[in-house]
């Protein structure tokens, strides 16, 4: 019976990438970006637009380092300000690189081969630019080695039972941990650009990263292991590193953070702003490098409904919250809530809601998801709408605290917007760096995508 | 033996052609094989019976020692080196040393896995004699090989060279030490 065919019922899967790829072709489309091409224009504005914004932010830190943080907007209550904001903000839009690269692998979702190098770098970019938010908030940046135990002549040491020190352990594992699942990433590609670059500089310094890899089996399936239980260790930590991250608030007792339910709604949030970024980021770069057949309309449209997916999660938060509120029977929870939305904030409330509620249940349909343009355009509101919605918590809660007396509105000054434009060109800076000197796009990986990367076992 | 020679390589088209020969090479009696392919082959895995490796070993071990690290630091400071008494709760809190337990375990494992992961494969090893190869530089784009090294018993330049001939390779080259 051997011979006999297989009868499924199920439709052939839509392929995740376009037909007639070889092996050299993938090879050669995704690593001439980096070896020979010409650098585009669009490069070299998007690298510029980054260099210029990263030079606001560098002007910006030296005013702060000069004049101390009293040039934010900072006053009391409202002492976290933009900086927590953007720190929440950008720290989120890191975790959609970790589930794609881990999770995603766990549950042997293929399609993330093509884009799960840019997303992991994206994840390291966005937590650089989160950490320079709480060491810059630090007021004098220079001694931020006092949030780490070690043996001091002052005789202190960091409180263990704060969620603020929870989370310098739990930021810095993180940026670790991302760093090193992506370089083993990298390994395989380095080598193929060392043994493909024609410049000598080029070839020693690939060469160097490779660490001398040759594909041999013996260190494949060790490596294959080896990538496992790292998508395995990430895993639970990236769930744990925006749980701890919301732990901030909800170990407080002000109005509005005080709440159990936190850690997945924050959780759901971050991946739904970090895939919006992927988006924002991969439908540009397919375009511009023509790598429509490897990040292919299915790319998107799965990214897509995973931002759905988690909208509605987040939405349902909204309106979680905004049931505790009421149901706690509690007056300041109640009060902190209608404030929310009728406050001094309600203007921003009501704008999130518009792009995290409202916006998101566009993705049901089939035609928005298939527009890249109009995906892009989706994915800035969905940026801009998580940006409010941690604004609106961490200002929103703090200007009206339990101190009637204390009450004073949040004023953003121009180093605050300095400061956050800033690190969005430092993002920029480091991600176009990136596109330019390593792949974008894992070579190996897609390179197992093709049908002819199955073995064809004899029949006998 | 005039020269040294590291071993004789064959290079083949395509995956299915590799995990072949690998298994003819194996059933001829050859164990000192390497094969270099482009991106993991499960089935070469098999073929080469290379399935235990101990790298979860490894990172078993780094989790533990992380998360005792992490947990024991968190007792020395807050129970023996700097006791503070707050509300007279007790300086034993565990519950708090949780989270940083939980990342020191992650941090720990990771770098053990890493490090594991380049120990157990002699990396980082800038030269390696199939580099001298020049054929091999397509091992990390489009081609596959296969290599018998020396130090096989069964090894003999010609005798090994004319056995992968006839397992229809594009090329067999002999591999310089």
């Amino acid at each position: 019976m051997a011979d006999e065919l297989q009868v499924t019922d199920q439709p052939a899967p839509e392929k995740i990438i376009a037909s007639g790829y070889t092996f050299g072709s993938i090879t050669d489309q995704i690593s001439t970006v980096v070896l020979t091409r010409k650098t585009p224009v669009f490069w070299m504005a998007g690298f510029g637009l980054g260099l210029v914004l990263l030079l606001l932010f560098l002007l910006a830190v030296g005013m702060l380092l000069v004049k101390g943080t009293g040039i934010w907007g900072l006053r009391t209550p409202v002492m976290w300000g933009f900086a927590i904001t953007n720190f929440v903000w950008w720290i989120g839009i890191g975790h959609a690189g970790t589930l794609i690269s881990a999770i995603l692998l766990l549950l042997n979702q293929q399609w993330r081969n093509s884009i799960n190098r840019f997303a992991e770098a994206m994840t390291l970019f966005a937590v650089a630019c989160a950490g320079m938010f709480p060491l810059l908030h630090l007021g004098r940046p220079w001694l931020f080695y006092w949030l780490f135990p070690y043996p001091n002549t002052m005789g202190i040491e960091p409180n263990f039972r704060s969620p603020l020190v929870w989370d310098v352990f739990a930021v810095s594992t993180y940026a670790t941990v991302s760093l090193l699942f992506w370089y083993v990433g990298l390994m395989p590609d380095l080598a193929t650009l060392r043994d493909r670059a024609g410049n000598p500089v080029a070839r020693f310094v690939y060469g160097l990263m490779a660490m001398g890899w040759r594909g041999s089996a013996k260190h494949w399936s060790v490596y294959e292991t080896a990538s496992l239980l790292l998508a395995g260790i990430a895993t639970p930590l990236v769930l744990s590193v925006h749980t701890v991250v919301s732990f901030d608030f909800t170990i407080g007792i002000v109005p509005g953070w005080h709440s159990t339910f936190f850690p997945p709604y924050f959780v759901a949030g971050a991946i739904y702003s970090g895939f919006a970024m992927v988006l924002a980021l991969a439908i540009p770069l397919r375009s511009v490098y023509g790598l429509k057949g490897l990040i292919t309309d299915k790319h998107l449209d799965n990214s897509a409904k995973v931002m759905l997916a988690t909208g509605l999660i987040v939405g349902y938060a909204y309106a979680l919250e905004a049931f505790t509120g009421w149901y706690s029977g509690n007056v300041y929870e109640h009060a902190a809530t209608v404030n929310r939305m009728t406050g001094p904030y309600g203007v921003q409330y009501w704008f999130l809601v518009l792009c995290n509620i409202v916006a998101p249940n566009f993705l049901w349909i089939r035609k928005i998801r298939r527009t890249p343009w109009l995906l892009f355009v989706w994915s800035l509101i969905v940026l801009v709408g998580m940006w409010l919605e941690r604004y609106v918590i961490i200002v929103g809660s703090l200007a009206t605290d339990n101190l009637v007396s204390s009450w004073r509105v949040f004023q953003a000054t121009r180093w605050d917007w300095a400061t956050y434009l800033g690190t969005i060109g430092l993002f920029l800076f480091l991600f176009f760096l990136f596109i330019r000197m390593l792949p974008m796009i894992s070579i190996f990986e897609v390179r197992t995508l093709l049908p002819q990367a199955k073995v064809e076992e004899e029949r006998g | 033996m005039s020269r040294p020679v590291h071993g004789v390589i064959a290079e083949f088209d395509s995956p299915t052609a590799l995990v072949e020969a690998a298994r003819a090479v194996r059933e001829k009696g050859y164990r000192k094989l390497d094969a270099y392919s482009p991106f993991p082959i499960e089935e070469l895995t098999d073929a080469l019976h290379l399935h235990h490796n101990k790298l979860p070993l490894i990172v078993l071990l780094g989790g533990i020692v992380g998360g005792i690290s992490g947990y024991l630091l968190q007792y020395f400071i807050t129970v023996l080196y700097y006791p503070i008494n707050i509300g007279g709760r007790p300086l034993h809190s565990w519950p708090a040393y949780i989270i940083i337990t939980f990342e020191c375990t992650i941090l720990f494992a990771a770098l053990a896995a890493v490090l594991g992961l380049l120990g157990l494969c002699g990396l980082p090893m800038p030269y390696h004699p199939v580099f001298n190869v020049p054929r091999f530089a397509l091992a990390s784009r489009n081609r596959f090989f296969l290599c018998i090294e020396a130090t096989d018993p069964l090894f003999d330049l010609e005798q090994t060279a004319g056995f992968l001939k006839t397992l229809e390779p594009r090329e067999v080259s002999e591999v310089a030490d």
